[in-house]
């Protein structure tokens, strides 16, 4: 009952933060609406038991994204931006294809038939703890993705630097 | 796991420690053209572990097989012939050489990894080292506004079409519990799921991303301005590999994870590639500059390669698949004589540009009108065989109406390609052209042309050798 009172919580304030921050004038509010928005979500993670996922949400975006975000406003000098009109002459054009969207995953839901599940059941997580378990899998069974992401990380430090540098030789 | 249990992952494990090789060479202040050497040396040895390489790894996740080194010889191609005309490109825009040429290997690994991905995680993270090495390759030229502009757009549509991929993916992960292609299909037709509104969801889903891909209409908007932006090179490297990759994709995706919706999916496809065709051919026609004029040749292109997917048997996946690899050449020809006419102070991307070159550069102009000629599917040349299978797989599947529509499209394309060479053999010229050919420009066009020609005179020795090569894989899926 509790969990659940919790969920509903979590759930309707993070809609509610996302239609804050995307209708805000003021982009250093829309951000601040955003980073309350990825600690309801890091909640949501929490009730599913996944609390490396939680904890991964909060340091990455919370903590690095949001510092790239808030430098980025500050060093544009974006406050300029408020003065000028805030939506194009199609945003309704947007609200619909967003609804038209919504309507399809809500429909689709309703059909939604759960699918086999492995043998990673919620009692074993629980027991070997969430981190463990993610840890387990992915040194083993999805060692090769994970390899394959170092070169995705590799690409973006060269993509970083070949974008960022000065004068390349 | 002893080092000979990788022996079919050893192509991309040559290209990893290539890539890492040409930063290191980047680092040492050697001559540049070492650099531009030693990656197309690294592209050969690669290609030489892809012969016999076969076999199915990490829990089948990754198998190699004839379907995707055929893909995988069309990317290595494509990356050589890249690297051959971006030499003299960079040298004009003053541009850097090694992370050039490792973000092009990087990027030809992602593709690699569609190409074998048996697997919807590692599909995804392919596509993203794919991407990612791409996007960056787009704004290679920071002091140019066009090229950061079109790699801005580039990021965007991308980053859009990858949130729809994996929303298509988390739903039918949801629906069948499993990441793995052959089970997800074989889950959907044994538990009946092929009806199911939620199934239908994600394989739309996924055909949107994939036609952001490969940039086939509705969704195409981003192709013509990135194309037009990006250095001319990538451009030519992104029109053949990622598109590639993209119908690698389609093609083992449709056919093992959603061979029991099969019928939904060929009505998507129909509606899709003559929308595609329609807006490439059409929009094509009113272009002034040339490389966005070969944009949206690309887009029609990508409507007559989604001709070959429709049917959905091994003998049409075999004209798809040659049309790409014969594409692969008529394009990079094209782009390398645009490269060519490029100097310091002269862009010579406007097809006006093109005016009197037969007078003033008789052998660069012919070669233009081979080219030209093969992407209108021209006989002798080799676009028309990869047209002419490409529709007589439809009409042996009673696609009379698609085959019509597709033959009506291609007259009309006609009218563009063969401008080019109206401009070129029939104007006067406007003004000096000085071509700077440098011998490895040369030897790409040399190679383009002769691939062209050869395929056209003797198309059959080259199928025939094609069809064999990606049978197995075919007789066992099918």
């Amino acid at each position: 009952m509790i969990e659940k009172a919790f969920f509903l919580y979590f759930a309707f304030a993070a809609v509610a933060v996302s239609i804050i921050t995307v209708t805000r004038r003021n982009v250093m509010h829309a951000v601040l609406c955003m980073l309350l928005l990825f600690f309801h979500l890091a909640g949501l993670y929490l009730l599913l038991n996944a609390e490396f996922l939680a904890a991964v949400q909060i340091i990455i975006y919370a903590g690095a994204i949001m510092v790239l975000f808030l430098f980025v406003i500050m060093l544009l000098n974006l406050r300029e931006d408020v003065k000028k009109v805030q939506y194009g002459r199609l945003w309704f054009v947007g609200v619909i294809v967003v609804c038209g969207i919504l309507l399809a995953m809500a429909g689709a839901y309703v059909f939604m038939v759960p699918g086999q599940r492995s043998d990673w059941t919620i009692g074993r997580i629980v027991a070997e703890t969430h981190t463990a378990a993610i840890g387990q899998v992915l040194y083993t069974r999805y060692m090769f993705p994970f390899e394959v992401v170092s070169l995705i990380l590799l690409v973006a430090v060269i993509g970083a630097i070949v974008l960022a540098k000065r004068q390349l030789k | 796991m002893d080092i000979y249990s990788l022996h079919p992952l050893m192509p991309e494990i040559v290209l990893a420690l290539l890539g890492l090789c040409i930063l290191m060479l980047e680092l040492t202040s050697m001559k540049k053209e070492y650099i531009a050497l030693t990656a197309m040396t690294g592209t050969l040895a690669a290609l030489y572990f892809l012969r016999g390489s076969s076999g199915v790894l990490f829990d089948g996740m990754y198998q190699a097989d004839g379907y995707s080194n055929y893909f995988k010889l069309i990317f290595f191609l494509n990356l050589f012939l890249s690297i051959l005309i971006s030499i003299k490109y960079l040298e004009v825009e003053k541009s850097s050489h090694g992370e050039f040429y490792a973000l092009m290997v990087f990027a030809t690994i992602g593709m690699m990894i569609m190409a074998s991905a048996e697997n919807m995680i590692v599909l995804y993270v392919g596509l993203e080292l794919m991407s990612l090495s791409t996007y960056v390759l787009a704004g290679f030229l920071r002091h140019d506004s066009r090229s950061t502009e079109s790699a801005v757009k580039y990021l965007l549509m991308g980053a859009f079409s990858t949130a729809i991929l994996l929303y298509g993916i988390a739903l039918s992960y949801g629906s069948t519990g499993t990441m793995d292609f052959q089970q997800i299909g074989l889950y959907i037709n044994s538990h009946n799921l092929s009806g199911n509104p939620v199934v239908l969801l994600s394989l739309v889903l996924i055909m949107v991303s994939f036609s952001f891909k490969v940039a086939a209409a509705p969704f195409h908007m981003w192709a013509p301005d990135v194309y037009e932006g990006a250095p001319t090179p990538v451009t030519a490297f992104m029109s053949i590999g990622p598109k590639a990759a993209g119908f690698a994709v389609l093609g083992k995706v449709l056919v093992m994870v959603f061979p029991s919706l099969r019928s939904d999916w060929t009505s998507i496809l129909i509606v899709i590639s003559v929308l595609t065709m329609l807006t490439g051919n059409v929009m094509a026609l009113v272009q002034t500059n040339i490389k966005r004029m070969l944009a949206y040749s690309s887009i029609a292109h990508a409507g007559y390669l989604l001709l070959g997917l429709i049917p959905g048997n091994y003998e049409s996946f075999a004209g798809m698949m040659n049309y790409l690899f014969i594409y692969l050449f008529m394009n990079v020809g094209a782009f390398a004589v645009i490269i060519s006419l490029r100097s310091a102070e002269f862009m010579g991307d406007e097809i006006r540009d093109y005016a009197g070159l037969a007078k003033t550069h008789p052998v660069m102009a012919s070669l233009m009108l081979v080219f030209m000629f093969a992407l209108a599917g021209i006989p002798p040349t080799a676009g028309f065989i990869g047209k002419f299978y490409i529709f007589s797989e439809l009409v042996k599947s009673n696609y009379i109406w698609l085959t019509i529509a597709g033959v009506m499209f291609s007259v009309v394309s006609a009218f563009y390609y063969l401008r080019v060479v109206m401009y070129m053999y029939m104007r006067p010229p406007e003004r000096e052209v000085v071509l700077e050919t440098t011998p490895p420009l040369n030897l790409a066009l040399f190679i383009a042309f002769t691939m062209i020609i050869l395929i056209g005179v003797l198309p059959q020795a080259f199928i025939s050798h094609a069809k064999n090569v990606f049978f197995t894989m075919y007789q066992s899926l099918l």
